[in-house]
């Protein structure tokens, strides 16, 4: 049963993005630690440790993906699933340090020390268990998403009403988290992280092990999407997305079908943070910001929603566009970034991915056209073929 | 007295004394209904009567004030939701088609063949034999057979509203209710939806409002008369439209 759920979702398009993927996990950290400085085909370790950062933001954009294109919620708040996802790791990190740290306190990490804490809070209990920490990586978005959806959902709170709520419940997390007895290290966050199990985060081998571990959560992340989305219930989830009353109306429990969709989006969201904070060395309250979660619905507009491959391209895109813009025109980045979220909603509705796809759908249209006029195709197949492309 | 719980007793669906009013308007004023397990009735009224509102009560979207419906003499149905009920067998076409449109005729009718609808049993669903035979004996029905891989969206209007038909009938209901089936269709189209619905009609009770007075006379059924949200009369089409009061207040106008 489950590889026949698994089998299904390796369709064309899907295997030969995970052949990428893994051809990316191992070639980016082979050329970064087997090649000299020197030579032409080397990769720095921050060119590296830049291209992590954009496949962890993939994998997010994928999860909005997952609750926008297919079944229809806007979430403008997968920001808080990620940062909560980077907060686990974070935690896990900082006691890591041990008794490294300025104050050389063995249990306290130093923003306790500085904050005259006495003792560990207790949620900070069991996070230096890395199976533990990993645990909460999942569990704890996934249970926000949970109990936000549940009732959000039960009550039929819809469209733009939804997607208000999703930005008031990152905004109050980021109030929240930037307090300082929150126990998260208030406005500065978690940082000056050591070791990962047991091994330097700094160090080339490290980094190259978490940028294939990116690069690998994504394929994995994707073949699942691709499971759920080819599935009946990927069915059902666009049934939702286009006609939700007639989902309704055929016995579903349109309320069951957003909670399991939006659960676990949160938890693929909370994967992708989790893998971007050692690659950056820092988690901080900025991460729950509003405009951040706003960001990703950008990318993944721009690659194309609905598609699971287009929020990847798209995250990937713009994202190395803003890192080229902010280093060689810092202050014009912002309009950029309007500018093409314009752009792209005028001219592109369907995103680079979705108006491919539909190119290329089209161009089958035009064959069979030709084909029809030879007088070998059945014309009626023709008019069908033409407004299917329309 | 005695007649009431006589006439519940073999009722499939029975409507008794429901009101409900949106903002001190009186949609639907102690409507009472009684619906026979197997059979076609249609029902007739001017806008406003309360047609699609009566419909929005048996199906659960929408909670009357007072009164009860009672389904197979005793489920009460105001204590249920549109999916509980829609499980329970109660099936319901829209004015407008609605159909999953970026989906391809088959798939609108997979999704609506009456299978486990839980969130894990649509996960790991695959397709067996009996149920693609299901699908094609049901695309045969709808004459929809030669279009089924193609994308609901590009079927004409007519199409659509035989395909949401065949979707109800994929859910296997015991009771049907059909808003305005032939609303937009052609002469010829119209003919043929009322063959489709009187063949549905000899293994299920089906409930049709409708506009089109010749539509009616075709399908040749008992006939309700809804005006301001009751019953205004109730026979053969001969009898209600000979009724005064439906002259009055539906077709004399």
């Amino acid at each position: 049963m489950i590889t026949r759920f698994i089998l299904r979702a390796l369709e064309g398009k899907i295997v030969f993005a995970v052949a990428i993927l893994i051809g990316i996990a191992i070639l980016v950290p082979a050329l970064n630690l087997l090649t000299p400085p020197t030579s032409a085909l080397h990769i720095p370790t921050y060119a590296m440790a830049l291209f992590g950062k954009y496949l962890c933001y993939a994998l997010l954009a994928l999860a909005l993906d997952l609750v926008w294109g297919y079944c229809g919620i806007l979430s403008l708040g997968h920001g808080a699933f990620f940062a909560l996802g980077g907060y686990a790791m974070g935690m896990y990190l900082m006691r890591q340090i041990g008794s490294r740290g300025v104050y050389g306190n063995p249990v306290l990490p130093d923003f306790m020390v500085f904050l005259n804490y006495k003792e560990l809070p207790w949620f900070w209990y069991g996070m230096d268990w890395f199976v533990v920490a990993m645990a909460m990586v999942l569990l704890v978005p996934g249970l926000l998403a949970f109990v936000f959806g549940w009732f959000a959902f039960r009550s039929r709170v819809n469209g733009v009403y939804l997607s208000i709520i999703t930005q008031a419940m990152t905004y109050a997390l980021m109030l929240a988290f930037f307090r300082n007895d929150m126990g998260f290290g208030g406005n500065n966050g978690l940082t000056d992280f050591k070791d990962i199990i047991g091994f330097s985060v700094q160090a080339d081998g490290t980094r190259a092990v978490l940028f294939a571990l990116s690069a690998l959560m994504l394929a994995l992340c994707l073949v699942v999407a691709s499971a759920i989305t080819r599935s009946k219930f990927g069915k059902v989830l666009v049934g939702v997305r286009d006609a939700e009353s007639r989902v309704r109306f055929l016995g579903f429990r349109v309320e069951n079908i957003k909670l399991f969709t939006f659960v676990v989006s949160a938890m693929f969201a909370g994967i992708a943070g989790a893998l971007f904070v050692p690659q950056v060395g820092i988690i901080n309250p900025g991460e729950f910001a509003p405009a951040n979660s706003i960001e990703v619905v950008v990318w993944t507009a721009v690659g194309g929603r609905g598609t699971l491959i287009g929020p990847i391209i798209g995250a990937i895109l713009v994202n190395a566009g803003k890192s080229f813009f902010t280093g060689a025109f810092p202050e014009f980045w912002l309009f950029a970034l309007g500018g093409l979220f314009i752009a792209v909603t005028l001219f592109l509705p369907r995103g680079i991915v979705g108006t491919i796809q539909h190119g290329f759908n089209a161009r089958k249209a035009l064959k069979a056209a030709a084909e029809a006029e030879k007088g070998r195709g059945d014309p009626d197949d023709v008019a069908r073929a033409v407004q299917a492309a329309e | 007295m005695n007649t009431v719980s006589e006439t519940r007793t073999k009722s499939l669906l029975y409507l008794e004394d429901v009101s409900v009013s949106f903002d001190g308007f009186k949609a639907i004023n102690s409507l009472s209904l009684v619906v026979e397990p197997g059979e076609l009735r249609a029902i007739i009224g001017p806008n406003g009567a309360g047609k699609t509102t009566m419909m929005d009560i048996i199906t659960g979207k929408t909670r009357p004030d007072s009164g009860r419906v009672i389904f197979e003499d005793e489920i009460d149905l105001t204590k249920k939701d549109e999916a509980d009920i829609a499980q329970l067998g109660i099936g319901r076409k829209f004015q407008k088609p609605t159909v999953f449109e970026s989906h391809t005729v088959w798939d609108n009718l997979e999704l609506a063949l009456n299978r486990s609808r839980g969130v894990f049993a649509t996960l790991f669903y695959t397709l067996s034999a009996e149920d693609k035979a299901r699908i094609e004996e049901i695309l045969a029905t709808i004459r929809l057979a030669h279009r089924a891989h193609e994308h609901a969206a590009n079927l004409s209007h007519g199409q659509k509203q035989w395909l949401e038909i065949g979707m109800l009938l994929a859910q296997e209901p015991k009771l049907l209710l059909v808003d305005e089936p032939v609303a937009g269709m052609t002469d010829a189209e119209t003919a043929e939806t009322a063959i489709l619905l009187r063949e549905i009609a000899k293994t299920r009770s089906v409930v049709v409002v409708e506009h089109d007075m010749g539509f009616i006379r075709d399908l040749g059924v008992k006939v309700t008369c809804l005006a301001e949200g009751s019953v205004l009369a109730e026979g053969s089409i001969d009898f209600v439209s000979n009724d005064p009061k439906v002259i009055e207040n539906y077709l004399g106008r």
